[in-house]
């Protein structure tokens, strides 16, 4: 691998673009693909390596290519280092994300109560401006309160996030909703938010939260039908449910 | 870099960071696995001419083996394509229990 190569390959994984390293095994010739042009084989099999994340290998004029994807990472950006994202954070890299926990309140955002996990001690629209969600990220609102939560459910829903979700029961949503669009987001933008948060399994402990949670964004990521956000009942019609887990 | 990621360490960002040091470097990226490989395609391991490395691309099976094509490579500045499997003296040598094959691409860093 030419050092050129390599610092071009890192600079677009450091830009968090998708970015494919070509390498003919016979003598080792590399490109980068989509910023290099190249031919429809080469670029058809680069492609299709981005979008199953897998490495393989392709034939072109009886010759082997190495077509090895970089996507950008997988993230999990939650809001509020509280109990549940304490039970979600070991889940996290087995299931391929890295986890980012945002909380302002330093006796909350410890290592100790969340080891191994980047933690923030900036607010959350500061955080979110330099964490830059995009399509392989997820948001998780988990503090309740809304100087911490509003911030960070505007920008989720101002990026591509594949997922966003706010813990709250439903009238804490409805209310929520309320303020997002007096910030100018459109029922298309809040219809976006996974609120009751986490996958309905009558979630009740913190772990049990967690898990629903988990699931639910491996379900959006994997694009099953579980992942997509449930249309909202009005909170007068739906049914009435208080804590946590509603 | 900001891309860090759970799911590995960075070895390209390793072997970037060694040869700024100074050091000789070679990567060396699982290609082609068949049956019970315990790394997927695209693993890769960093070797250095000093003897350092980072990374894996088996259950540690193979490393050795790999270690010394690198050092080859780097000597010969030739990248080389090797075979590992449960057919292959050499993978015996070295203990690829696992019964699986691997294909192991080793390039020099220049």
């Amino acid at each position: 691998m030419k050092a050129e190569i390599l610092e071009r390959l890192q600079a677009e994984r450091a830009a968090q673009r998708p970015v494919v390293l070509l390498t003919r095994m016979t003598d080792g010739e590399q490109h980068l693909w989509p910023q290099e042009a190249l031919p429809a084989t080469l670029a058809e099999a680069a492609r299709a390596a981005l979008g199953s994340e897998k490495a393989g290998n392709v034939t072109l004029d009886g010759e082997t290519w190495f077509v090895h994807p970089h996507n950008p990472p997988l993230r999990i950006i939650v809001v509020g280092a509280v109990h549940i994202a304490q039970a979600m954070a070991p889940m996290a890299a087995p299931l391929g994300f890295e986890m980012i926990v945002v909380d302002p309140r330093r006796a909350f955002a410890t290592e100790e109560r969340l080891p191994g996990i980047t933690l923030r001690t900036d607010w959350p629209d500061e955080a979110m401006a330099e964490l830059k969600p995009d399509g392989r990220s997820a948001v998780v609102t988990l503090t309740h309160d809304p100087k911490l939560d509003d911030p960070a459910l505007d920008a989720a829903l101002r990026s591509h996030a594949f997922y966003v979700g706010a813990l709250g029961s439903r009238r804490t949503h409805a209310k929520r909703v309320a303020r997002l669009k007096d910030l100018g987001h459109g029922d298309d933008a809040i219809a976006r938010i996974h609120a009751p948060v986490g996958l309905d399994i009558e979630a009740v402990t913190a772990p049990e939260i967690a898990l629903s949670v988990m699931a639910e964004i491996v379900a959006a990521r994997r694009g099953a039908a579980l992942g997509q956000p449930r249309l909202q009942p009005a909170p007068d019609q739906g049914r009435i449910s208080i804590g946590l887990s509603a | 870099m900001s891309t860090d990621t759970t799911q590995s360490e960075d070895i390209l960002a390793t072997a970037a960071a060694w040869r700024a040091e100074g050091e000789k470097v070679a990567i060396a990226t699982v290609v082609e696995t068949w049956g019970s490989s315990p790394r997927p395609a695209g693993s890769r391991l960093a070797v250095t001419a000093s003897g350092r490395l980072a990374g894996s691309v088996s259950g540690g099976c193979i490393e050795g083996a790999v270690a010394d094509a690198a050092k080859q490579a780097m000597a010969t500045g030739t990248p080389q394509l090797l075979d590992f499997g449960v057919t292959d003296e050499r993978a015996w040598e070295v203990g690829l229990s696992c019964g699986g094959k691997v294909k192991v691409f080793v390039e020099p860093l220049t």
